[in-house]
């Protein structure tokens, strides 16, 4: 008896350690975007082609998951196997250590094919560190018919001037129909990310050479004044609590005349399931001043595998699977190549069947085409990003700033004391964490 | 007269009652109506209160992509077990604190409950790298002593006040018929004091259900309760609220069933005392 009893001990620990050996959990943190829930729903293709490798999904909140995923990273808790992070982190995680930098993707992997701009945002010294998903620019959406009974037509490349005169003439407050909507609620991800992209095409800058916050220049003054007062004669009321999803909602339900945001919005707002007005919208490219830069940002989310894990090859085959260019097929087979994730690679911009399927797909390509994370803006500047500066105080900063703005829009605050409180608030928070000396 | 006097405040004060009641509960029902509403009724202009085309697909949705019954015996587990290790701890703390008082007890009392007053993001990395070094990350068990240790106070707070109103001479009388400390504690103090530890454990029950910090932060994949699973339907990016609103329904269910079935003693708890 006492015999058996070890010898069953023993090969249920036997069995216990060839489990473990064969079996690998890789733990993947995401976010909640349509893309990233189509490709939970593809794993099995990926595990069936992967014998012994399972996958489990923490799927987060943007907001939510970027400060689980800061703090498992920080402290090397090694929760995650494969992170999905964007343009800002990557640069930022890269420098101190904390990704495994991704040289081993397999030959078939055509690291070529990535898109130039996006593969430049998430690489560091030529090293890629994460792998895009989905990319996007922000773009105007605009209502045709609006703007043809507004007597107008829009250009490829319209400027601020044509936007500002035809969301003013499309404006029709008595029947609820709003000439433009932008983003007003606060946050560096929210107005800031809007309104950093449009002060480039301003010529304005977040610092100069030297790390010296710049609110206090005419550019910033400028683009401010602007986009309040465009708010103010062609905005929807309450603008300042406005972000992506309540402008989406806004504009599916037929009560804007042009939209100014992310490329994604694009498949949203002409999808006739979700919206009222699917089959009278446009594209152009987000407007400029004739300065050379448009109001555009560029945004990659991507995958990368932290330098903690136990799993990295394992973690690496994945990465290598979901935004590989046979991924793109999977998705286009199963779900039509509308649904493909955007933006990554070149090649799905020479795909015949993809430019049929999506009426926005040269549009969403010229707009990462015209955006350029290392020259931003028209004056040169010591960062790196377009809608954001990729340091790790800019969440901070950048949030406050949008606070002041986001004010200035409602009307608590006047443009000048808006201004003077972000380049206080800005100059402080820099002197702190060492960029200058006063 | 004063018959008619009293039906007319009775029929204002009910009217009233029904009037606070439904706007208290309006939130909760938006949001059961949304989740039977496809996603472009969800959020139309003006909104559609019961005219709409009824749907289950969101729920569809949801099971199919979220393990609903991993996350809903999670949360049973880590709120349950957090509840009832802090009512083991704070039934003796509480009987010592009301009834063999040290003139340190206010202190102690108000101690307790300034460790409440810190924002849990303070100690959040300090927690993690204790969490991680002991391996507790992403365990049910180290939820449970995190949720138990948080709500502690307010269950010692809870059952102390209770506990002052039961009156000592009943107590001593007990001992004096030779009853031990434990027999005191269990076959006098603890009936008498039925609805009071009754409604501190639903009341801590359903902090530690709603407890969304800890949890999401401390749990990934195997340890995650509801909280985490509502957090995976809400997107910056894209209009998914009818989806949010169905996964924010399964999980409020078993909670919200619990509190029907127990109202009774609830309300009985919350005004222990209040009349004698």
């Amino acid at each position: 008896m006492k015999a058996s009893l070890g010898a069953f001990i023993a090969a249920t620990a036997l069995c216990a350690t060839s489990v473990a050996y064969a079996d690998t959990t890789l733990t993947i943190a995401t976010v909640n975007n349509g893309d990233m829930v189509r490709m939970q729903g593809l794993t099995d293709d990926f595990t069936s082609k992967n014998p012994g490798i399972t996958v489990k999904w923490v799927t987060l909140e943007e907001n939510v998951l970027r400060q689980r995923v800061t703090t498992d990273i920080a402290t090397k808790g090694g929760q995650f196997d494969i992170l999905t992070i964007g343009t800002y982190e990557v640069p930022i995680w890269a420098k101190k250590g904390w990704l495994v930098p991704l040289d081993k993707l397999g030959s078939d992997y055509d690291v070529d094919d990535l898109m130039p701009k996006i593969r430049a945002a998430l690489s560091v010294n030529g090293t890629l560190f994460a792998a895009p998903f989905y990319a996007e620019s922000s773009m105007v959406m605009y209502r045709k018919d609006l703007i043809a009974k507004a007597g107008l037509t829009m250009p490829d490349s319209p400027t601020w001037d044509f936007i500002a005169n035809a969301a003013r003439k499309m404006t029709d407050k008595s029947a609820e129909v709003y000439g433009i909507c932008l983003r007003g609620k606060a946050g560096w991800g929210e107005n800031m990310a809007f309104l950093t992209a449009m002060s480039n095409s301003f010529g304005a800058r977040w610092f100069d050479e030297k790390w010296q916050p710049q609110f206090n220049s005419p550019e910033w003054k400028k683009t401010l004044e602007f986009y309040v007062s465009l708010m103010k004669d062609a905005g929807p009321p309450g603008a300042s609590s406005n972000g992506f999803n309540e402008n989406l909602a806004l504009f599916d339900a037929g009560k804007c005349g042009m939209w100014i945001d992310a490329t994604v919005a694009a498949s949203f707002v002409t999808n006739p399931k979700d919206s009222k007005v699917a089959d009278q919208v446009g594209f152009a490219l987000a407007p400029n001043t004739g300065l050379g830069k448009n109001a555009n940002w560029l945004w990659a989310w991507s995958l990368a595998v932290p330098a903690g894990s136990q799993k990295v090859d394992a973690a690496e085959k994945f990465v290598s699977w979901a935004t590989s260019k046979a991924y793109l097929a999977l998705v286009a087979s199963k779900e039509g190549w509308a649904n493909v994730p955007p933006g990554t690679r070149t090649s799905l911009y020479q795909n015949a069947d993809y430019l049929k399927a999506a009426p926005f797909a040269k549009m969403t390509l010229d707009s990462i085409n015209s955006a350029d994370p290392d020259h931003p803006t028209v004056k040169p500047v010591p960062y790196v990003g377009v809608q954001y500066a990729a340091i790790p105080e800019f969440q901070g900063i950048g949030t406050a700033v949008g606070q002041q703005f986001s004010a200035a829009l409602s009307g608590d605050k006047s443009i000048d004391d808006a201004l003077a409180a972000a380049q206080t608030a800005t100059e402080r928070e820099m002197e702190r964490a060492g960029y200058y000396k006063k | 007269m004063a018959r008619a006097t009293s039906r007319t405040r009775i029929a204002v004060s009910t009217a009233a009652a029904w009037i606070v009641g439904l706007a208290i509960f309006f939130p909760i029902l938006w949001m059961v109506l949304a989740s039977f509403k496809t996603e472009l009724d969800a959020f139309a202009i003006p909104p559609k209160f019961l005219f709409f085309d009824w749907t289950l697909e969101n729920y569809g949705v949801v099971q199919k992509r979220s393990d609903y019954v991993l996350h809903a015996y999670n949360s049973i587990v880590i709120a349950g077990g957090a509840t009832l290790i802090a009512l083991l701890i704070a039934i003796p703390a509480a009987w010592a604190m009301a009834f063999a008082p040290t003139k340190r007890t206010r202190g102690t009392l108000l101690w307790m409950l300034s460790t409440k007053m810190m924002p849990p993001v303070g100690v959040l990395v300090p927690m993690y790298l204790f969490f991680r070094d002991v391996g507790l990350l992403d365990t049910r068990a180290g939820l449970i002593g995190v949720l138990c240790l948080g709500n502690l106070p307010i269950v010692i707070w809870m059952l102390f006040t209770y506990f002052k109103e039961v009156p000592k001479d009943i107590l001593e009388a007990a001992r004096m018929d030779g009853a031990t400390l434990a027999k005191e504690l269990i076959f006098v103090l603890a009936p008498m004091s039925v609805p009071g530890i009754a409604s501190t454990l639903l009341l801590n029950f359903i902090l530690a259900w709603n407890e969304a910090f800890w949890t999401l932060n401390l749990s990934s994949a195997d340890a995650a309760p509801l909280t985490v699973f509502i957090a995976s339907y809400s997107s910056p990016e894209g209009l998914f609220w009818a989806k949010l609103s169905a996964a924010s329904t399964l999980a409020i269910a078993p909670i919200l069933v619990l509190g029907w079935l127990s109202q009774r003693q609830l309300v009985r708890g919350l005004t222990f005392g209040a009349v004698k």
